[in-house]
């Protein structure tokens, strides 16, 4: 604990340099992430990543110092090259973007692996470090590095902030965007730059190959949370910044651990949590959502058999055994009795030795699914004209979902009809 | 005779990816094979500790689960968690390969990976690990071996396989028609993508698994519509680069591996260009040759 109040209180000026850069890099990733995650251009993010290795060496070579400020525009120049190259090949070939994508991240990185083995080996003694830039060096981080990159940082914000309704309109609808007239390549332009340049400053926390995620899954994660762009873009930097903290915790208790490793493992929880548990969004509230929706598909099909076998009989109340429910309409047995056992529970049926009977509420729900159904059945040969041997699944399907409102409206606009297009009766009084 | 070591184990390396990358891209997953080729780390890792070496059987089948793993973790975030799939697959792979160096840290002392070699291998000590019989003949270096029983594996599967992974690849609705199962297959592509990856993993490591996935393919995709010669032709384009990036890399002093990924770009570059039926240049010189002359103006 007591090294957690040590961490937290920044007294050491150089884990206050880790702390500040890790948060800052993480978290203005997630920002410029979140745009690229909404444009569908996760990958491109990756390709960018790997591409600006050999810039990084190229700025080195050339200037024969590890200065940031010469490293980043190299870097800005081969991560631009990439993305031309990625649209030239999937524009004029045959080939497709993801082929194109995988194809220019590899070749980029390979020229830019030979690179730094052959700067490693001129015995360049600045040279030593210049590997940091695969994996990462946030640990690593000093006074001088936090001046370049917080410099790139508050670009980068005041861009998204200045840019925000422009980015957000083209994610979701580049037409209309087009149509009122808005600059959209020039727009796309910027964005593209704003990628470039954080995964330039970026790769300093995690490296090359997983930069694509403090980009993309902070963002993936922020969208489960919630419908708006701004939100998402908050939850966002918040998930990126907390796990730039994390890492920056993570490699100050145990020096040997990388932090960026780190760092994704800690975004990649989060994000894995948000896609299980989030609500509405999640996958377990999704499943839980689709069961109930399920079981009451489930119970009204029952009660809607059992009501019909009253029509058939003229006596609703009248006790149904379990092959004779079974007989009118098919069900797996199990879960029929399964189904019965909870309506049961509900009071909509009772049990009367080995048969089943409807309560009376049992027996108004049944009756008010058949009367849609057959109510809609009519609604789609009168007003849709379908022909009446091909509206049957439809109704079925219907028969659960329309809402009482709705229910009246179908009412008054076929005007109280008596039967249906297979002249059933569609029942509207308590039938006793 | 080191220098025929390293070429040949390098273009085993370059048959066996290249002829998988013709199927992945193809099937739009290029970017999957990227993905395995990175995700498999940690199961490189965990193999290897628990079997205490390099190149055993227990490596393969951990890595392949692992691949599969991979691709069903991409499939279940695409189709339950209804996550975009560039995100999905950019979320699965950095994990699992995070995961993968954090692990090669914690095991620092018990495992003899490091985080360089996992990206750009060491195939320059390809003939340093020979295979000795027990009276001390010297058999050749162990990954060409392991390279070569790898590319027999492959084009057995493929041999076997080709109707169905044909048609599971351009006409999955067919297939399935006929009653072959796309997704059974599916899975069995990217178990043998796993595979190829670690046991290539080791001599050219992960950028360059990638690079020969995806280049000889895409550079034999511009010069053929045929998919038998697309095949052939894809070995091909993997042999000529390892032969030229080594020694592109030997002259440079550099990475073999970067120089092959390389060449892979530089000769897709060559039939992006130059290609005679899908070639930029040719492309163009077809079109201002069919031009119409402009009407005259008319009275």
């Amino acid at each position: 604990m007591n090294s957690l109040i040590d961490f937290l209180s920044l007294a050491d000026p150089n884990i206050r340099f880790v702390v500040i850069g890790s948060i800052l890099l993480t978290a203005s990733s997630a920002i410029v992430g979140t745009f690229t995650f909404l444009h569908k251009k996760s990958l491109v993010g990756d390709a960018i990543a790997h591409a600006v290795l050999p810039g990084i060496c190229l700025g080195f070579i050339l200037s024969g110092t590890k200065n940031p400020a010469y490293l980043i525009v190299g870097a800005f120049i081969t991560g631009w090259l990439s993305l031309v190259s990625v649209e030239f090949i999937t524009r004029r070939t045959r080939i497709k973007e993801d082929t194109a994508i995988g194809l220019v991240l590899s070749v980029f990185f390979g020229v830019g692996i030979v690179m730094l083995t052959v700067i490693q080996k001129s015995g360049n003694a600045a040279q030593s470090g210049l590997d940091h830039f695969l994996f990462g060096k946030a640990a690593a981080l000093v006074g001088e590095d936090l001046m370049v990159f917080g410099t790139v940082a508050v670009v980068l914000l005041l861009c998204v902030f200045l840019l925000f309704k422009e980015f957000s309109l083209l994610a979701f609808d580049k037409a209309y965007a087009q149509s009122i007239g808005l600059p959209v390549r020039r727009i796309e332009l910027v964005l593209t730059s704003l990628i470039v340049l954080a995964v330039v400053i970026g790769i300093q926390a995690v490296g090359v190959v997983l930069m694509a995620a403090i980009l993309i899954t902070p963002a993936a994660a922020a969208r489960f949370w919630t419908h708006k762009v701004g939100v998402m873009v908050f939850l966002a930097s918040v998930f990126g910044a907390f796990s730039g903290l994390a890492g920056a915790y993570i490699s100050y208790i145990a020096p040997a651990m990388p932090t960026g490793p780190w760092i994704v493992i800690v975004i990649s929880t989060i994000a894995f949590i948000s896609f299980f548990l989030a609500p509405r969004r999640g996958v377990i509230s999704r499943l839980v959502r689709q069961r109930s929706i399920r079981r009451t598909i489930n119970n009204e099909n029952v009660l809607k058999t059992l009501y019909q076998l009253g029509e058939e009989s003229k006596n609703f109340l009248r006790p149904h055994a379990e092959a004779d429910i079974l007989h009118k309409r098919r069900y797996p047995a199990a879960l029929l009795a399964s189904v019965l056992h909870r309506l049961q529970r509900q009071g909509y049926v009772q049990r009367t030795g080995t048969a089943w009977q409807l309560t009376e509420e049992g027996m108004s729900r049944g009756q008010r699914v058949v009367k849609i159904h057959r109510l809609w059945e009519l609604y789609l040969t009168t007003h849709v004209n379908i022909a009446p041997d091909h509206v049957h699944d439809d109704a079925d399907t219907i028969e659960h979902l329309l809402t009482p409102e709705l229910e009246t409206e179908l009412e008054r606009l076929l005007n109280y009809p008596r039967v249906d297009p297979h002249q059933a009766e569609i029942p509207y009084k308590k039938p006793v | 005779m080191n220098d025929l070591y390293i070429i040949l184990t390098a273009s085993l390396v370059a048959c066996s990816c290249g002829l998988l990358g013709c199927f992945l891209i193809l099937r739009k997953m290029a970017m999957v094979g990227d993905a395995i080729s990175h995700a498999v780390l940690p199961g490189i890792v965990i193999a290897f500790l628990l079997s205490g070496s390099r190149d055993s059987l227990t490596m393969l089948l951990g890595a392949g689960l692992i691949g599969m793993l991979t691709t069903f973790l991409i499939e279940f975030l695409h189709k339950k968690a209804r996550l975009q799939t560039d995100a999905s697959i950019g979320v699965t792979f950095t994990w699992l390969f995070a995961i993968g160096v954090v692990l090669i840290s914690l095991f620092a002392g018990k495992v003899d990976l490091d985080q360089d070699c996992v990206l750009y291998g060491e195939i320059a000590y390809v003939p340093l690990d020979m295979l000795l019989s027990p009276t001390g003949l010297i058999f050749g270096p162990r990954a060409l071996y392991i390279m070569g029983a790898i590319f027999t594996l492959i084009v057995l599967f493929i041999a076997f396989g080709y109707k169905e992974l044909l048609l599971t690849t351009f006409d999955p609705a067919f297939a399935s028609a006929l009653g072959i199962s796309a997704t059974f297959w599916h899975y069995l592509l990217m178990g043998a993508v796993s595979a190829t990856t670690v046991a290539s993993f080791e001599s050219v490591g992960a950028i360059l698994v990638v690079a020969l996935l995806i280049g000889p393919a895409a550079t034999a995709y511009l010069l053929t519509d045929n998919f038998l010669v697309m095949l052939v032709l894809a070995c091909i384009a993997g042999v000529l680069v390892s032969f030229s990036g080594y020694y592109v890399a030997v002259w440079l002093d550099g990475s073999i591996a970067g120089a092959i990924a390389g060449m892979t770009g530089l000769l897709f570059a060559l039939a992006m260009l130059f290609s005679p039926t899908h070639g930029v240049l040719f492309k163009k010189l077809r079109m201002t040759s069919n031009e119409v002359p402009a009407p005259g103006p008319t009275t």
